[in-house]
């Protein structure tokens, strides 16, 4: 049986209430009043579509003890690097260590479930044992477009293998159409978009549901056995449109998250899946994901007894319950640096990153591996040749020790107004670990007086700084209070 | 067995820029300045000095590397110029070294510059340093007040003080050196302030305010030091002599460790216990007459007060409140006004302090001046509380 075996899911904290877009454009188009329900996702500034895979996959990982993964593969079009492998960051920042193989899949929005059949693909062959697959979109939108009001931000993580399966994958099919709904052309910021009515009429309406028919004919079963449908979309009616015209109850349809997230992108059908496996389905039942983009990806599952067992993720619903209102629009602008903001000559600090640095200390920066020492028992970071204790100080004693899924509590802090941050005040801060070790970190996710001292952290990936004159993009790890 | 430093090298003379924007002046005008009224004091000749130490620690927005700018400034007669930079100590470095030059027999007379020009960088606050390859990539993304104000959380937490009790007491602190400042010529700031000012300014990093952080200003100060025979031989009379010179560098246990609860400066302690056994002092609080210290940040000068053993642990708060530290107090500190209205050009901040040290053991302070002070202390830190270098320095009267 080849299938599903672990999920996880992040969906960044901030939620940029659509009221503030709509809010902030309406005086030149009135058109956009009745669209300012709800909220959105959105990236702090330190997040990126491979940080949000980061947290996906260690969510993924984290509850249940599994083989290393010896495949990895990323889905996203809105990675970070065009020529660096996006998956060899999170490979590195998970300390997957060096025998996994690895790809990034991109340009098309089908990239996610694209991803999860090429892995079911090379497992079921026997080419992996367990293949991670993650999909996470942070795509750059035009102020006031519908795009802006109808995207979030988010990553999912599965693990596919042959061993306790919880989601059985009895099989699927692809087209492939060159319909071009939108595009987004080399080193163009936005995309560019076509009439939605002809998306629905002439894409969602018949290009889905042969493909859901071959899907269906390739696993002997009928449309109406199927009891979850999965299919993102973003205009109105037509993820109706398409269930109908294959013979699938609109009943059906997965909640696609608009009201409280928005359309993840290439993380979206597995974000909706995850968030109605986390409580809607019971063993035996079958769920159907669709994705649409330039042709159609279906997959059908089979919910076995061994999800019902498992120890629950902190997953979609776990992600959106971490919650924190934005109202002020000029920050979601500034995040995403959709405006020339002014941030001082402090700002202007050339980042220029060591590269041989930064691979010779790989596992320190993006795995946020110490050391512990032989003698003495002494966690520390970052792992040095001497030991850090004054009453040991001994030399060449020390074994790699991860600090990623260590909890601290804050021993120092401050706000700082003074020194450069995209998001003022930068928060920092000396953190204590509960099991020894200790650094001054930045804390990330936090509004002023919302930390003190003794407040419990845990570690989170997240961008370190950027290199804007070369393109570069730094990652390490910061400390975000647990909620 | 070593025998350490006491009275066996005496200041010849000092000198000092007027401190503060000096738009007209560069790094090397400052020197001169500084230069020029050390050698009147010590009433020699360029051809008499035998090596130099040279301290900055920012060259790169003003002089740039090397001896040279000294030697080249002050038109030096190619004799030894060594640069030096420890931080924010550095000025205390370069003294450290002419010193122990001139102690170990091999200089007769030896100079000590320290300058900074910070002013030529377009924006206020310290211009950001050099930081290596590794640390930019790891390390928290801080400025030196988000630094220092890490104690102030941690010492509210360690000595359960109200959050509003330490920000009045640090408020104290900027007062008094103000009121210090105000009297003396050569200071940046030279205006009193009152507490509600201080406690009501813009936010820098929190807890401290716009008057918590000391000023970003050009300036210089120089030192001339010679063995106390020499200095006789030349006719001086009531010599200030050199009773102790330590330092004290953070092994990374600080930041590494978890034996530090973040509330004090390790290094402090360790170097000020080093100089009152080298100066012979047995209780500092009765026998030291006044004190310069780093007062980077009123919470640095607080929690320092402690770490040289003046006040007991915890107990600044209240000595600060009780005017002890002020300048009709039992112990003046800050007596010039501190780094709080000099501000801090760098290299030249712990040569600095030992100026006014030096002038107020030879009575010389003018309308500062204390009554019959004998013993001086300065503590010049450099870095930040978990990892930092710790220089203390003693001088007296023979």
């Amino acid at each position: 049986m080849v299938g599903i075996t672990s999920f996880g899911g992040y969906i960044p904290r901030l939620r940029l209430l659509r009221k503030s877009i709509v809010d902030a454009h309406s005086w030149a188009d009135p058109s956009l009043r009745g669209k300012a329900k709800f909220e959105r996702s959105m990236c702090n500034w330190d997040e990126d579509s491979v940080t949000m895979g980061v947290e996906a996959a260690r969510d993924c990982i984290a509850p249940i003890s599994l083989k290393s993964p010896d495949a990895i593969y990323f889905a996203s079009t809105s990675m970070p690097f065009v020529d660096r492998q996006n998956a060899g960051i999170i490979v590195e920042a998970l300390s997957l260590g060096q025998d996994i193989a690895s790809l990034d899949i991109g340009s098309s929005q089908r990239a996610g479930t694209s991803a999860l059949m090429q892995a079911l693909a090379a497992v079921k062959g026997g080419s992996y044992q367990n293949a991670l697959v993650v999909a996470s979109d942070h795509r750059k939108t035009r102020p006031s477009s519908t795009q802006e009001l109808a995207f979030g931000d988010g990553a999912a993580a599965v693990t596919i293998g042959t061993e306790h399966v919880i989601l059985e994958y009895l099989g699927g099919h692809s087209t492939t159409v060159d319909f071009v709904d939108h595009f987004k052309g080399e080193g163009q910021q936005f995309d560019y978009n076509w009439e939605e009515r002809w998306i629905r009429d002439e894409g969602y309406k018949k290009i889905i549901p042969p493909t859901i028919a071959q899907a269906l004919a390739k696993t002997n079963l009928p449309a109406e056995a199927i009891n979850h449908f999965v299919l993102p979309a973003t205009i109105g009616r037509a993820a109706e449109t398409a269930a109908k015209a294959a013979g699938i109850s609109s009943e059906i349809l997965c909640d696609n998250l608009a009201q409280t997230c928005g359309d993840t992108g290439v993380a979206h059908p597995l974000i909706m899946l995850l968030n109605r496996m986390e409580e809607d389905v019971r063993a035996g039942q079958l769920i159907m994901v669709a994705s649409f983009g330039q042709g159609c990806d279906v997959l059908i599952f089979r919910v076995t007894e061994h999800l019902a067992k498992m120890s629950k993720p902190n997953g979609i619903r776990g992600s959106l319950a971490n919650r924190q209102e934005e109202s002020n629009y000029n920050r979601f602008l500034a995040f995403n640096r959709l405006i020339d903001k002014e941030y001082g000559m402090r700002a202007e600090r050339d980042n220029k990153t060591a590269l041989t640095t930064l691979y010779r200390r790989r596992d320190m920066i993006l795995g946020l591996v110490g050391g512990k020492c032989r003698q003495c028992g002494s966690p520390q970071f970052p792992r040095q040749d001497v030991c850090v204790n004054p009453d040991c100080a001994a030399p060449h004693t020390q074994d790699p020790y991860s600090f990623v899924n260590e909890n601290a509590k804050i021993q120092s802090w401050s706000a700082d107004y003074l020194t450069y941050t995209m998001d003022p005040p930068s928060h920092y801060g000396m953190i204590v670990f509960d099991k020894g070790g200790r650094f001054m970190t930045d804390f990330t996710d936090v509004a002023v007086g919302e930390i003190d001292v003794g407040t419990a952290v845990r570690m989170v990936f997240r961008i370190k700084g950027f290199d804007e004159r070369r393109g570069f993009v730094r990652y390490f790890w910061k400390a975000v209070p647990i909620r | 067995m070593a025998t350490g430093i006491k009275d066996k090298v005496a200041i010849l003379g000092m000198g000092c820029s007027k401190f503060g924007e000096r738009w007209d002046a560069g790094a090397e005008e400052l020197m001169v300045e500084a230069y020029l009224e050390a050698m009147s004091d010590a009433g020699i000749e360029p051809k008499q000095l035998d090596a130099a130490w040279f301290s900055t620690a920012i060259e790169d927005v003003h002089v740039g590397k090397s001896g040279l700018p000294l030697s080249m400034a002050l038109r030096l007669p190619n004799i030894a110029v060594t640069r030096v930079e420890n931080f924010c100590a550095s000025g205390s470095e370069a003294f450290r070294g002419a010193v122990y030059a001139v102690a170990s027999g091999a200089c007769d007379i030896a100079l000590a510059l320290g300058v900074e020009k910070l002013k030529d960088t377009g924006y206020g606050g310290l211009p950001a340093s050099g930081v290596g390859t590794l640390s930019p990539q790891w390390q928290a993304t801080g400025s030196a007040p988000g630094n220092f104000a890490q104690l102030a959380s941690a010492y509210r937490a360690k000595h359960n003080v109200k959050a509003e009790d330490l920000k009045k007491a640090i408020a104290h602190v900027s007062v008094k050196s103000h009121a210090n400042g105000a009297k003396n010529p050569k200071a940046h700031l030279q205006k009193a302030v009152t507490e509600e000012q201080v406690i009501n300014a813009p936010m820098i990093a929190e807890p401290l305010g716009l008057f918590d952080c000391c000023g970003v200003s050009d300036g210089s100060a120089c030192a001339i030091v010679t063995t106390p025979e020499i200095a006789r031989s030349m006719g001086k009379t009531n010599l200030i002599t050199v009773k102790a010179l330590q330092l004290a560098l953070s092994s990374g246990s600080e930041t590494g460790h978890n034996s530090w609860d973040g509330s004090y400066f390790h290094t402090t302690r360790i170097a000020a216990k080093k100089a009152y056994k080298e100066a012979g002092i047995d209780n500092p609080r009765e026998q030291v007459s006044m004190f310069e210290v780093h007062d980077c940040f009123s919470i640095t000068e607080m929690v320092t007060m402690e770490d040289l053993f003046i006040s007991p642990e915890g107990g600044a708060i209240k000595d600060v409140m009780d005017g002890f530290y002020d300048a009709d107090g039992k112990v003046p500190c800050q007596i010039d006004g501190g780094l709080k209205c000099f501000g801090h050009p760098i290299g030249a901040s712990g040569l600095r302090m030992l100026y006014e040290m030096y002038l107020q053991l030879q009575g010389r302070a003018e309308q500062r001046q204390l009554g019959q002070p004998s013993m001086g202390m300065t503590h010049n830190l450099g870095g930040a509380p978990h990892q930092n270098v710790a220089a203390v320095c003693i001088i007296g009267a023979e």
